[in-house]
């Protein structure tokens, strides 16, 4: 393998690559939702970096991966993430990671979850029963969450109560509709999941 | 589940080769998001190439454990078995992702707020 080739590329291509000396912390929030709900476009449109992606080929025989039951005779399988990241001030940096639900048993899942702020779940109304098991895999996880209907251009536009309650949100979680391919219009989506986020710590008992 | 797409050709990275047929780190401190600072002042010869490679791009500046790994195209299981023994000999230092001072949650989010808010 051609060692030079790697770096090169990622020094050359990419400055701006390295976090500022002042950084001290790093936040994580994850972008999650069932296949093709926006979740790469979206981590996309915010990262300042080219958003890089993570494969994991998981050979353990106890990773109970979904993928692995109907297929005979295989051993292996491969999960991935993608992720990017917006420097919000010279101490703090926040890292965006996207995966869809079915990693619940992975390592990756674990890793992606481990210590992660909360999550933003990104719904497509012309599916909305898709959303279920990543909802069921952050409660499960103890994560909390905000939903945002990622409107596609051929996708029926419903009342919010209709939403919610296909959905059954509980009252107190945010839902609304962004466009994933547009910074401002993500940004606010992420902004209402970390004003949630921080309504919650306030409410908890200390 | 992935699109079929392959990002890089398979059999490129052989994780066993690569960690010495080790699957776990020396050290369990890592994070997806734990800082990663290299040394300037340590030898590379005789590190493998992996960990050359790595080693060049952390040279470079401050990353996160999932940057490098993102960047070396390899698994990040692999990622930290390699990060783990370059701390073990002093070409690397880390940092957590919340200092250890521990900042209160609600001090972050806040801090997180802000932080969007101000890119509208
Ligand atoms: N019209 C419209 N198209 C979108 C929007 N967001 C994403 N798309 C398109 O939908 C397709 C799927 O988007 P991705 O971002 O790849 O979705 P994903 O969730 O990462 O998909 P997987 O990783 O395969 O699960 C792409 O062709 C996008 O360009 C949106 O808000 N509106
Ligand atoms: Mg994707």
């Amino acid at each position: 393998m051609d060692s030079a080739l790697a770096s090169d590329r990622v020094h050359t291509t990419h400055s701006g690559v390295y976090l500022r000396g002042t950084v001290r912390t790093a936040a994580k929030l994850l972008v999650v939702g069932h296949f093709g709900v926006g979740k790469t476009t979206f981590v996309g449109a915010l990262s300042e970096i080219r958003p890089l992606r993570t494969e994991e080929t998981m050979t353990q025989a106890g990773a109970h991966v979904d993928d692995l039951a109907g297929l005979d005779g295989k051993t292996t399988t491969t999960v991935a993430m993608d992720f990017g990241r917006l420097t919000l001030s010279d101490s703090l940096v926040l890292y965006l990671f996207g995966a869809p639900g079915q990693q619940r048993f992975t390592r990756l899942w674990l890793d992606m979850t481990q210590g992660a702020l909360g999550a933003l779940v990104l719904a497509d109304t012309r599916r909305l029963d898709h959303s279920f098991e990543v909802m069921e895999l952050l409660e499960d996880h103890g994560l909390p969450y905000a939903v945002a209907v990622n409107h596609f251009d051929d996708a029926p536009v419903f009342p919010e109560e209709e939403i919610r309650e296909a959905l059954d949100l509980l009252p107190d979680t945010p839902l609304v509709t962004c466009d994933a391919r547009d910074r401002i219009s993500a940004t606010r989506a992420l902004i209402t999941l970390v004003d949630h986020l921080h309504a919650r710590t306030a409410q908890e008992p200390v | 589940m992935t699109p079929a797409v392959p990002r890089r050709d398979k059999g490129l990275v052989r994780p066993y080769v690569v960690t010495e047929g080790r699957s776990h780190p020396t050290r369990n401190t890592f994070d997806l998001v734990t800082l990663v600072m290299a040394h300037g002042d340590r030898p590379l010869d005789g590190l493998s190439p992996e960990k050359y490679r790595l080693m060049e791009l952390c040279l470079g500046g401050a990353l996160s454990v999932a940057e490098i790994a993102g960047y070396l195209q390899l698994p990040v299981s692999v990622t930290k078995v390699l990060l783990s023994d370059l701390v073990d000999s002093g070409h690397l230092s880390t940092r957590a992702p919340i200092p250890s001072a521990q900042l209160p949650e609600a001090q972050i989010l806040q801090e997180v707020l802000d932080g969007l808010r101000a890119r509208l």
